[in-house]
């Protein structure tokens, strides 16, 4: 998601990175209180710990791989703030340094890949934490479920930018369907990497988690009950009830943003495009009758072929090289 | 500092980027990249102009064209979203090799391709001629505060070390017999992760106790306290003030 220059308008440019800098700065003060002069060596290695673990790819399905994001991972391990702040670094650094994402989009960016993931995953984190039991599994559980939708949650906050901040005329309606529905299979992985890495500093150093910081230790010792199997598919039932209730949203009759829109003046990103026709068409299914089973169909059907088709991409384009010795 | 790890993004030469001083060319990146941002996208000549300006620039750096269109490479993800634009815009829609594309789709695919491509090469070029030391001091001179500018100069010290850990631990993986083909036996890869995490910390601590022990009192000694004269902000400003001027052009007419 490291967006390039020029790819929302200025005004959006602008309007987030005010809103970066500024909650940027509040973490920072805030970081800076709670850890002293320590900090810098300790958040730089860090920064070069998430930026390197950006650069480990991870097997996805039939020998494809991907990489992770880290926004709720640094957010679990070193704190919301903290964890915001190391990467926005990251992010800032790529930008400036290996050309990759725009200078001029270091403000979206920043947003989508540190602020929201670091701060919206640790408040999911918070909240799973409370259902969840009080020990090393409800931890590692918690974390898999927090950077899971994470991920979901920066599509959803590049989809609403997108609406505001469009440079070309895809509608709001297609752009959230499809940053979602992908996000969702991305986040995935994203969830399983980022509870199997918290379960393994768990088993090492639990102080150093600063989610697990109100447990006792001897809480956090054991192995975690959830295989990695099972967990796969439940995320995946997860994600396919997720895109029910989405398409549930997307449907029909203008919706919150949309009258939102209209009544600013920026429904011209609404048209209709020339997917019409297409069976998921306005999110709905033609010939069914009940409008919301429908819908729900329409969803699960979108998010199984995105499945097929992202799985078809990557088998293409993917490295399947697991074995090289590089 | 970070250099002779694994980045080999600094070339090292005597141009006459290379000698101007690290702010003046971070301001000038930042100035010729918003130029760029706000230009209307119809109005081709101004990005033929910035186009032309990027060559001067790339060419007074003496990096190369290679070198420079390698890298280019890590836009290509969403370039490719660029082109589908013309397929599933909206609107009118123009005949382009026999096929209806989206008028205004057409224009998006340009917008991307035009600001990411000169967005691109213009950090290629401060990063190939100015050291990852140097960016850094220049920040600090721009008054970026002290905490991220040591959290980039010690996250970029360490990048090749962990790097280069992690790198160890996956050939010892494969030497084992370890081929993860599904995202469910991605475990031993995680937890190594997770194993390189808790020594990047440690090794934090470390190298903290071990500052402490040489007297560091909160910030870093400067060696190198050459600060960018009148000259270099002349230098610098040369091409950001065209690529200005060319912008104020695009807006005005």
């Amino acid at each position: 998601m490291h967006a390039p220059d020029g790819f929302l308008n200025v005004g959006t440019a602008v309007a987030t990175g005010a809103l970066s800098l500024g909650l940027l700065g509040m973490a920072a003060r805030q970081a800076g209180d709670e850890l002293a002069d320590k900090q810098i060596p300790l958040a730089g290695l860090s920064a070069a710990f998430i930026f390197a673990g950006q650069m480990v790819n991870f097997p996805v399905a039939a020998g494809t791989s991907g990489h992770l994001l880290g926004g709720a991972l640094a957010a679990v391990l070193l704190g919301p703030r903290l964890g915001a702040l190391v990467v926005a670094i990251v992010v800032f650094v790529q930008a400036l340094v290996f050309a990759d994402g725009g200078l001029t989009a270091l403000g979206y960016n920043t947003l989508n890949m540190a602020i929201v993931p670091a701060f919206g995953g640790y408040a999911c984190y918070t909240f799973f934490r409370r259902f969840l039991p009080a020990n090393r599994s409800g931890v590692v559980g918690a974390t898999g479920l927090a950077a899971m939708l994470s991920v979901v949650l920066s599509a959803v906050a590049f989809s609403l930018q997108w609406l505001f901040g469009a440079t070309a005329p895809v509608a709001f309606d297609d752009v959230f369907g499809a940053m979602v529905g992908v996000h969702l299979l991305i986040g995935i992985g994203e969830g399983v990497i980022s509870a199997l890495v918290v379960s393994a500093v768990l088993a090492a150093r639990p102080d150093l988690v600063f989610g697990a910081r109100d447990l006792p230790k001897a809480d956090l010792v054991g192995e975690a009950r959830v295989p990695a199997r099972v967990f796969v598919a439940g995320a995946l039932v997860a994600s396919l009830l997720v895109a029910t209730v989405v398409a549930q949203f997307a449907s029909g009759d203008p919706d919150g943003l949309e009258t939102v829109a209209e009544e600013q003046g920026f429904a011209e990103s609404g048209r209709d495009h020339a997917l019409d026709s297409s069976i998921f068409a306005d999110y709905a299914t033609q010939g069914v009758d009940n409008e919301a089973l429908s819908l729900a169909i329409a969803g699960v059907g979108g998010t199984l072929l995105t499945l097929v088709v992202g799985f078809g991409v990557f088998r293409a384009v993917g490295s399947t090289s697991g074995r090289r010795l590089t | 500092m970070g250099a002779g790890h694994t980045h080999d993004l600094h070339v090292p030469g005597d141009s006459i980027v290379h000698r101007t001083a690290p702010e003046a060319k971070l301001v000038a990146a930042f100035v010729f990249v918003l130029a760029v941002a706000v230009t209307p996208r119809r109005e081709v000549w101004a990005f033929a102009g910035y186009a032309v300006l990027a060559v001067v620039w790339v060419v007074a750096s003496g990096i190369g064209p290679r070198r420079t269109i390698t890298r280019l490479a890590v836009i290509l993800p969403f370039i490719t979203f660029a082109f589908f634009l013309p397929f599933i815009g909206g609107g009118d829609t123009t005949d382009v090799a026999g096929f209806e594309l989206s008028t205004e789709g057409l224009w998006g695919t340009w917008n991307v391709l035009t600001k990411a491509v000169l967005g691109a090469t213009t950090s290629i070029v401060l990063a190939s001629t100015t050291p990852v030391p140097e960016i850094v001091r220049g920040l600090e001179r721009l008054r970026m505060p002290r905490l991220v500018t040591g959290i980039i100069s010690f996250m970029f010290r360490y990048l090749g070390v962990i790097t280069a850990e992690l790198g160890r631990m996956r050939t010892a993986m494969i030497a084992r017999g370890h081929d993860p083909r599904w995202l469910w036996q991605a475990k031993p890869i995680a937890s190594s992760a997770g194993a390189m995490f808790v020594r990047s910390y440690e090794r934090g601590e470390r190298v903290h106790a071990a500052m402490l022990a040489r007297g560091f009192r909160g910030t870093m000694p400067t060696f190198d306290d050459r600060r960018a004269e009148p000259t270099d902000w002349l230098r610098a400003a040369l091409i950001p003030a065209l690529a200005v001027s060319l912008a104020l052009g695009g807006l005005l007419t």
